[in-house]
């Protein structure tokens, strides 16, 4: 409105009418609409985890490889041979996760993450059996790139042909797990997508479950506050056992860290132990693992035995065709 | 050559060492690499040697600490040519000045045509620069660093390594996850692809945090626009640096000469100088103020003035004019400051539970006569454990680092903050020396200790809810681990009997490195803390008797 005028003429009235009644329509329209999205905000779950099956078990083939020798890629090449091959677990362009235990800024003689040369092993068997991109990716409790490069798996993946991913944090995703004690929780992105997955634990001693080995492996597959299993670790082991359901477990047994673990960090509690298990029945893993390694009763070790009360497995691993090989 | 292509040199040579300073800023990190097993991890860069090429970060340090740590040699490539040439550090490297030059450029309404030629000419107040020098090389000599608060180099790294950058990288990563987070695929590949380059060239790999950071940001923002009133306003009043440079150059061979006295009042000179040092004819040019920018000499519409050597030098001021009331203050404050400050805090009679230093951290004494608060290793520290501190070190040590446990642990084979502290507050050691071990990795000596965990039983899962737990002792990285537990038979709210695992430390194995307060799920205050008693550097500050 110029102020220079003594009077509006009509055409600047009519003008600045059209204006300010547009202005306010608008404002009025925009004020309702948002009115009406107003919504108490809430966490919403959009991610779900890909479908994956169980192998069935093939009553030809053992459900457990045991293989003792000295080198680590010989072991595993040997135990999956055994198990069927490799082209039983992989299928052709197939989107491979392989989770080795990575979560500590520790080297690989003081064997508190899996070892390098077997991940190595295991990247380049997937490759051969028609992956077609094979993921190295854990959610480490120490700083993640130094986890990485001092337990030598980065390293060692990548040469074999892997890619190997850090866990970002906008990469995580609330999915509903429907658990016993877990319901929704943060897990990595990799995890959710992978056609399949190839879980690879460390032998160690903790003081909370007496082990960790496969199915508490997968605690390295979710964001978040994962302090908070500890209050029913057992529960919350089981629960990701159910919904990881892994193709293939290779335990490392090359090196075990006997006490103070799961950091360890010195060398002095570490056995040359020289064994590589492979098995499609993760909790029969675990139950061999505790029971021949640590002279633990699988009765004993909760976490095993609730996994075998739910069916995740058969913790009576003699019943399971197994065998055993030197290589 | 001729002076308006020394112009064009001089810019080319600021933007060069402004990026250089820039790049070796956001490379003081540990980036990780997938092409190698290296067990000891160390940075590829020199970074800290702007720091360490600082003439008033070394000759503080050679005050107070009558040593010349590691590469603070360096500074002698600055040193040894400025009795020659003068302040070209200011004009030409100086990555604050450079940064003051571009914003002193910009248009200012408050700042144009007449007025800016009146706030171009010297002012008296530009001599409070070498009062502040005087009193923190005085402060210097009675043991404390505060000149590293006030020097440029150690201010902008501390303000871009603490504030800046970090603003910048949560800003760069709110946007790509906010895009990432979208349902469209090509929105969020873009994203993905973005977050990938931009992480490998100049975004941090993390977000980080930093306490203070607001104030140490905002006080670097001031500086910035006090340019639009003032051109380099703190390069003319405040920088020590500077001040320490126009007194070494005293005896340059290298400046302005005026050929003769004739002038026709354009002003031209005037209009473009960032030192404020009266380069117009009839004035006397004052050769302390001088940055060597060159912008006066090719103004000059009558080519009346020329930098050279051996110039003669009757309209020359060649030292600057201090005032002996005024330098005596000086004197006087840098000397009372030290124990002013100290007779509120006496470092001996209780040293701060929360002031936890880094590893390699030097006693108290020797580390404040050092630590010149360049947040460098706070910058480098993976874990974001380090910040600096309030009011914890006292008044005079506000900005030097401690640790936070509750934000970062201390990893015990990490040592990047020993390797790029530039004054050796934190002296470099190894990750043997770090935790005890020989070259085998077998535990032979006392690892460093930077404190000692306390429970807080009240507030602790199996002390006080009947709960298990032990997080902390899963994370504990000794072994025999400081964490032990012991089994207890609890009742819990249902009148149940169960037994849980109750933790304790022992306090001759814990290194204080804060991984049981950091992992603990009772996070706004951990039911363990780690308490600075029991560091390695102190012997005032420990709790069990020794052999």
């Amino acid at each position: 409105m110029g102020t220079d005028q003594k009077n509006m003429n009509r055409r600047a009235f009519l003008h600045t009418s059209a204006r300010l009644g547009g202005v306010s329509v608008a404002t009025l329209g925009m004020g309702f609409w948002l009115k009406n999205r107003s919504t108490r905000p809430q966490e919403t779950i959009a991610a779900t985890m890909k479908e994956r099956l169980i192998l069935p078990p093939d009553p030809n083939l053992p459900a457990m490889v045991i293989v003792n020798g000295g080198d680590p890629r010989k072991m595993v090449n040997q135990a999956v041979h055994e198990l069927g091959g490799i082209k039983r677990f992989i299928d052709d362009s197939d989107v491979v996760v392989v989770k080795p235990n990575m979560a500590w800024d520790r080297t690989p003689e003081q064997a508190a993450n899996t070892n390098p040369d077997a991940v190595a092993a295991v990247v380049a068997l997937c490759l051969k059996g028609g992956a077609s991109k094979v993921i190295v990716t854990d959610v480490s409790c120490h700083e993640p790139r130094r986890c990485y490069q001092r337990s030598g798996i980065a390293d060692a993946a990548n040469a074999a042909g892997a890619k190997v991913i850090f866990p970002e944090k906008h990469k995580f995703h609330e999915i509903a797990i429907n658990g016993q004690v877990l319901t929704e929780w943060p897990v990595f992105e990799p995890f959710l997508d992978a056609d399949k997955i190839i879980n690879m634990p460390v032998a160690k001693h903790h003081n909370l479950t007496g082990v960790t080995l496969g199915m508490k492996n997968w605690f390295g597959a979710l964001g978040g506050k994962r302090n908070q299993l500890h209050q029913k670790i057992n529960e919350s082991i089981v629960d990701l056992a159910e919904l990881m359901k892994p193709t293939l477990t290779i335990l490392d047994a090359y090196r075990i860290l006997q006490r103070n673990g799961p950091t360890g960090g010195n060398i002095a509690d570490v056995r040359l132990n020289n064994t590589i298990i492979a098995a499609t029945d993760p909790v029969a893993l675990d139950s061999y693992a505790a029971n021949t390694f640590f002279d633990l009763n699988p009765i004993q070790v909760q976490f095993v035995k609730l996994a075998h009360e739910r069916k995740v497995g058969n913790m009576y691993f003699e019943e399971i065709r197994q065998k055993v090989i030197e290589v | 050559m001729k002076m308006q292509t020394l112009v064009k040199v001089r810019r080319t040579s600021q933007i060069l060492f402004f990026v250089i300073f820039v790049l070796l800023l956001i490379n003081t990190e540990f980036t990780g690499g997938f092409d190698t097993s290296e067990q000891d991890i160390s940075l590829p860069y020199p970074v800290a040697i702007f720091l360490e090429a600082s003439p008033l970060v070394a000759l503080s340090n050679a005050l107070s600490s009558h040593t010349l740590y590691r590469n603070l040699i360096i500074s002698l490539v600055i040193i040894i040519p400025t009795f020659f040439m003068g302040r070209f550090f200011c004009g030409w490297i100086c990555p604050l000045g450079s940064l003051n030059h571009f914003f002193g450029s910009l248009k200012s309404e408050r700042k144009r045509g007449k007025q800016r030629i009146e706030s171009n000419k010297y002012k008296k107040w530009q001599m409070t620069k070498y009062y502040i020098l005087i009193a923190v090389l005085v402060a210097a000599l009675f043991g404390s660093q505060i000149a590293g608060i006030v020097d440029p180099i150690s201010l902008t790294i501390r303000s871009f390594s603490l504030a800046i950058l970090p603003t910048m990288n949560y800003a760069l990563n709110a946007i790509l996850n906010g895009l990432y987070g979208t349902d469209i695929a090509i929105l969020r590949s873009a994203a993905d692809g973005m977050q990938y380059v931009l992480k490998n060239s100049i975004m941090s790999i993390k977000v980080v945090h930093f306490q203070q950071a607001v104030f140490i940001g905002l006080i670097f923002v001031t500086l910035m626009v006090l340019n639009l009133r003032i051109t380099r306003f703190w390069c003319r009043a405040l920088c020590p640096l500077g001040a320490l440079l126009g007194i070494l150059s005293r005896w340059s061979i290298f400046g302005l000469e005026k050929k003769s006295l004739k002038c026709n009042d354009c002003n031209l000179c005037q209009l473009h100088c960032q030192g404020g040092d009266d380069p117009k004819l009839g004035l006397k040019w004052r050769k302390s103020e001088c940055h060597l920018c060159f912008n006066c000499a090719p103004s000059c519409p009558d080519n009346e003035m020329k930098f050279k050597f051996f110039p003669k030098t009757h309209t020359t001021e060649e030292k600057p004019d201090f005032k002996r009331r005024k330098f005596v203050t000086s004197l006087a404050a840098g000397a009372l400051a030290i124990p002013l400050l100290r007779s509120s805090t006496s470092l001996d009679a209780a040293p701060n539970k929360k002031l936890i230093r880094p590893p390699g951290s030097l006693a108290e004494k020797h580390f404040l006569e050092r630590c010149i608060r360049c947040g460098e290793c706070m910058k480098v520290c993976p874990n974001n454990a380090l910040h600096p501190t309030f009011m914890e070190a006292g008044l005079e040590g506000i900005w030097s680092p401690h640790l936070v446990p509750q934000i970062g642990y201390c990893e015990p084979s990490c040592v990047l903050c020993g390797e790029v502290c530039p004054t050796g507050a934190i002296w470099e050691i190894s990750q043997n020396e770090k935790m005890g071990t020989n070259a085998d990795g077998q535990l032979v000596d006392e690892p460093i200790k930077l404190g000692t965990a306390f429970y807080d039983r009240g507030r602790c899962l199996p002390w006080a809810m009947a709960k298990p737990c032990i997080v902390c002792e899963e994370w504990c990285p000794t072994s025999p681990k400081a964490i032990y537990l012991q089994d207890a038979e609890v009742v819990d709210s249902a009148g149940e009997a169960r037994i849980v695992q109750r933790p304790y430390v022992d306090p001759g194995r814990c290194i204080g490195c804060g991984a049981c307060e950091y992992a603990c799920p009772i996070q706004v205050e951990p039911a363990i803390q780690v308490s600075s008693i029991g560091e390695s550097r102190a012997k005032n500050n420990q709790i069990l008797l020794k052999k």
